[in-house]
């Protein structure tokens, strides 16, 4: 049985100008201990699916469809239940640290708080802990260092602390969300490295959401690339790098300028990501698509498998996009 | 090639006041560029690389004197745009324009496209009548891929990076010579970061522009430039030819900056050796002694603490690449 | 050769195209605005107020200061509001018809709140925006201006100006208006500050564009929203202000009258059962402000950016 197991989520939120369907008809599992990538440009819906499985939704928000963690439906689940799996379970980290940490408080005292909220510890007793866990993810001078309030460390040092009380009761789950994004090339690299340090020492699933291939390809196992809030290509690592099947996946690749090779000219993805109040009605890559054509429209191209664990939306066959993308691509399209 | 830009020992100091003190004691001084010198050539790319906090974006800002910088900046062999009079330099400024990061907080969202775009031209060129002004923002929004009928909207009508398309056009509408390009794509989607890469070279290529592209992505750097200048707390570590540089690099933090940029390849990823960086950026009101870097350096040593290395040609670099190392030959 | 010519036809038909109209920010705010339904409902109060400050000397049945010889000495009897006598409002104490002297207060006193929130929002948002545009030594000498201005005890000055000049409208004027920009100027220069940060301030300036264009084109126009929405709810503080002094008895000078004024009296003959000399003029006074309030709250939803 998977850790998290989410099967045709939906995420509609009703706003002034109509309703946004963020998310439509998304299904992915998670196992223990693994690290799944979800990987989409802004408006793909790739947060909304994690804030949807936590009941983390804005006010205006609406899920359907059915998130399982270890085998118990959590989708709409009452807060109370929610409340305890979120912080004893199911830990987050977001880009911003600042969004998590109380500014007023010192972090000692927001740290062993949760301890002693969730794990009945007495003061000391958590305080020990948090500098434990602050050790873990190499904040150097721990000890010292717990008094400080958040604004006293820098981004990168931040992150850890937000990393730590993450991780403070020793979650099954962690959901990373553009956790890097703001910092620093050298800085993510760490962040990276120590998710994976802390993934083989607790034993926790990462769920990774990122725009970020390169960060993709470094620390994950499994990948699913949403687009328009859906999945268009979901396969392992290996696969999706070495022969992506999808067009919209092709394109990415094809699209981000690489540091340890030149390239003359990158391939780009004409066209703007769709208006979510009123997306394409089939496929919605299909107005920036190089095969695109009019029987994209026509449905909605369903998940299909293509290998061992791998499973593509696109009505195209395969070996048409393994040819490569047309040289006249970007002239053809409307 | 003709030199298009010359700076000799550019620093820019900020007066910082003391917390709780007098209004008149000593403030703070704050070295956010410290002599800095390279050239630019006309119709050339040098890309500026370097994490937040390296004074990337003051130095380009010093150039323009959008901050109060000391030391020259020779322009076309000529004027020193830090020392000519105010209204001197108000004619320069149609000659370097400027693109910024956010593309919506880049344009008043009070004013309709084609206001936007026309700004620089009513400044600089009052003669030209409104019809006149009309039909040139026209032809450059078609330049930039826009449709010219959009003329009327406003910034926030339009996406991310069709509003970056708007602020590449506000920049090229008074035929400058030199566009700085403030992270022109960190903020944008990755497909949209292409299309406006591609652009902007095209540009560059047609109206024969040089740019100066500042990024903290190595990866587009690489991309866009013909010569790379990497950053630290204000003073250049390396400068070279982007071959010579991404195939080269000498100094440890460029090594270190280099090896730390994730692949879009498993394989690669995998494999790699990052080199990590112990400790955190110094703070610049309390700068190292000697080369800034040694307190993260792995190679760091005593000599380090005591001279400041110099920015030179080095046996182990190529021809033209410049290394502020005292042991860029070691390893 | 063909290609390029077929460019260039397809480039001059692209710039010939009709232009499509942009939709502005305004727009989207006026939108906003009429769908709230209080705001509505307090702009047609306000409309109603106008109205009735406008139209009502051509209603009156009697001028402002014609005595009513019949219901004299009889007012709690004689003077109550009537269609027959033609004092739709009743008589005031002396006999003089309630509602022209209401259409007169109202006059007065929607006066004093425009013109006070008007000089508030010319001197309060131009010395701001300079302020805060400029910074420096020259920020620091016009904003210390302004804390020692709001330093003095102003409702004590205004009332040594009005007893030592005399009591006149204009004072009145003159007073209030010297005092309503002051928190204007605060609130405008706060705002300058942070929208002097934006990018599009530093790309007019990194161009060329002058300062004075800078702050009329680029400044202003974006500090409008928080300026109307302020102002708005000045209005009605300026009217409680001036009811306020008129009701301590220095405000207009008789014949003149104003909401204050007739509160003043209302409330000083409530005891003799004339209960309605008191009601009407609080009746318009009461909706005047609610009407400034939701409208001003309104205004501010309208134009929040945070809902863009």
């Amino acid at each position: 049985m998977p850790l998290l197991e989410i099967d045709d989520l939906s995420v509609s939120f009703d706003t002034p100008d109509g309703t946004v369907s963020a998310v439509r008809g998304v299904s992915m599992a998670l196992e223990a201990g693994k690290t799944l990538a979800i990987v989409g440009e802004s408006g793909s819906g790739k947060s909304q699916t994690a804030f949807a499985a936590l009941g983390l939704l804005a006010k205006n928000g609406r899920a359907t469809g059915s998130v399982r963690f270890e085998g118990e439906e959590i989708l709409n689940a009452p807060l109370k239940a929610l409340n305890k799996i979120r912080a004893e379970k199911i830990a987050m980290v977001f880009q911003d640290p600042m969004t998590s940490l109380n500014p007023y408080m010192r972090v000692s005292d927001q740290m062993s708080e949760v301890l002693m909220h969730h794990k009945g510890m007495g003061k000391k007793e958590a305080v020990a802990e948090a500098v434990r866990m602050l050790d873990a993810v190499h904040i150097p001078s721990a000890r010292e260092r717990i008094r400080l309030y958040p604004h006293e460390f820098s981004g990168g040092m931040r992150q850890r602390v937000m990393i730590a009380m993450a991780l403070l009761c020793r979650p099954r789950l962690l959901i990373a969300d553009e956790p890097t994004t703001a910092l620093d090339v050298t800085v993510q690299a760490q962040i990276m490295s120590l998710f994976s340090e802390l993934q083989s020492e607790f034993g926790m699933a990462l769920l990774l959401i990122t725009h970020d291939l390169g960060v993709v390809a470094g620390s994950c196992e499994d990948v699913v690339v949403m687009y328009g809030g859906r999945i268009m290509e979901k396969a392992p690592v290996d696969p999706l790098f070495a022969d992506p099947v999808h067009p919209y996946t092709l394109g990415l690749l094809r699209a981000i300028p690489r540091v340890d090779k030149g390239s003359e000219e990158l391939l780009t993805i004409p066209g703007a990501p769709p208006n979510m109040t009123n997306p394409p009605p089939g496929c919605p890559f299909r107005p920036r698509c190089a095969w695109g054509g009019d029987d994209c429209d026509a449905v909605v191209p369903p998940l299909d498998s293509v290998g061992p664990n791998r499973s593509r939306a696109c009505i195209r066959p395969v070996e048409t996009i393994r040819e490569g993308i047309p040289a006249d691509y970007e002239e053809a399209l409307p | 090639m003709s030199e298009l830009l010359r700076v000799e020992d550019l620093r820019v100091t900020f007066d910082i006041p003391r917390r709780g003190a007098l209004p008149f004691a000593e403030p703070l001084h704050l070295r956010a560029v410290g002599g800095v010198d390279f050239t630019l050539n006309a119709g050339e790319t040098l890309g500026i690389v370097g994490e937040s906090g390296c004074g990337k974006s003051t130095l380009a800002r010093a150039l323009i004197r959008m901050v109060p910088g000391e030391g020259r900046v020779v322009w076309m062999g000529g004027d020193d745009l830090l020392a000519v009079s105010r209204r001197k330099m108000l004619s320069y400024r149609s000659e370097i324009q400027m693109i910024f990061q956010d593309p919506l907080a880049a344009l008043n969202p009070r004013m309709t496209v084609g206001q936007i775009i026309a700004e620089p031209l009513r400044t600089h060129r009052p003669d030209l009548s409104s019809t006149e002004v009309k039909t040139r923002v026209k032809e450059m929004m078609d330049r930039v891929s826009l449709l010219p009928n959009q003329i009327n909207r406003y910034p926030h009508e339009f996406s991310g990076g069709q509003c970056q398309r708007i602020g590449i056009a506000r920049a090229l509408i008074v035929e400058p010579k030199l566009i700085i390009c403030d992270e022109p794509v960190s903020a944008l989607d990755v497909s949209i970061q292409a299309q406006v890469i591609n652009l902007l070279m095209r540009l560059q290529k047609e109206l024969g522009l040089a740019l100066i592209f500042i990024a903290h992505d190595l990866s587009v750097v690489r991309h866009i430039s013909d010569r790379v200048m990497v950053l630290y707390l204000g003073r250049i570590m390396e400068i070279a030819e982007k071959h010579d540089l991404y195939a080269n690099a000498r100094h440890p933090y460029t090594q270190a900056l280099m090896s730390a940029v994730p692949v879009p390849d498993p394989d690669i990823e995998r494999t790699k050796d990052v080199i990590v960086l112990s400790g955190e950026l110094p703070s610049p009101l309390d700068p190292p002694s000697g080369c800034v870097f040694r307190t993260r350096c792995p190679r760091a040593q005593a000599l380090c603490a005591e001279r400041d290395p110099v920015l030179e040609e080095k046996p182990s670099g190529r021809p033209g690449q410049r290394i502020a190392c005292h042991f860029a030959d070691e390893t | 050769m063909l290609v390029e010519q077929q460019k260039m036809e397809s480039l001059a038909g692209r710039l010939v195209e009709e232009e499509v109209k942009g939709r502005s920010p305004w727009a989207d705010a006026r939108r906003r605005f009429v769908r709230n339904k209080a705001a509505m409902f307090g702009l047609v109060i306000l409309v109603f107020v106008g109205a009735f400050a406008l139209f009502g000397p051509y209603i009156a049945a009697w001028s402002i200061d014609e005595l009513d010889f019949m219901v004299l000495g009889q007012v709690a009897e004689l003077g109550g509001p009537s269609i027959e006598t033609g004092h739709y409002f009743g008589t005031d104490d002396l006999g003089r018809d309630l509602f022209a002297r209401v259409v007169q207060g109202t006059q007065i006193s929607l006066m004093v709140g425009l013109v006070g929130a008007a000089i508030a929002v010319i001197v309060g948002t131009l010395w701001g925006a300079i302020a805060g545009y400029v910074g420096g030594a020259t920020d620091n000498v016009m904003m210390r201006t302004v804390d020692i201005l709001m330093a003095i005890p102003y409702m004590f000055v205004l009332i040594l100006l009005l007893v030592m000049f005399g009591r006149s409208i204009a004072m009145l004027f003159f007073g209030i208006g010297l005092l309503s920009w002051l928190d204007m100027s605060r609130i405008v220069r706060g705002q300058t500050l942070s929208l002097k940060n934006m990018e599009y301030i530093e790309a007019a300036r990194a161009t060329g564009v002058s300062g004075f264009r800078i702050i009329l084109r680029h400044i202003v126009p974006n500090l409008l929203g928080i300026v109307a929405v302020y102002a708005t709810l000045l209005v009605p503080l300026m009217i409680l202000t001036e009811s306020f002094i008129s009701f301590l008895g220095l405000g207009v000078q008789e014949p003149l009258t104003s909401w204050g004024a007739l509160i003043s009296e209302g409330a000083g003959t409530m005891q003799y059962g004339t209960l309605w000399q008191l009601l009407f003029p609080l009746f318009f006074f009461v909706i005047t402000l609610f009407g400034f309030f939701f409208v001003g709250d309104g205004l501010r939803d309208a134009l929040d950016p945070k809902d863009r």
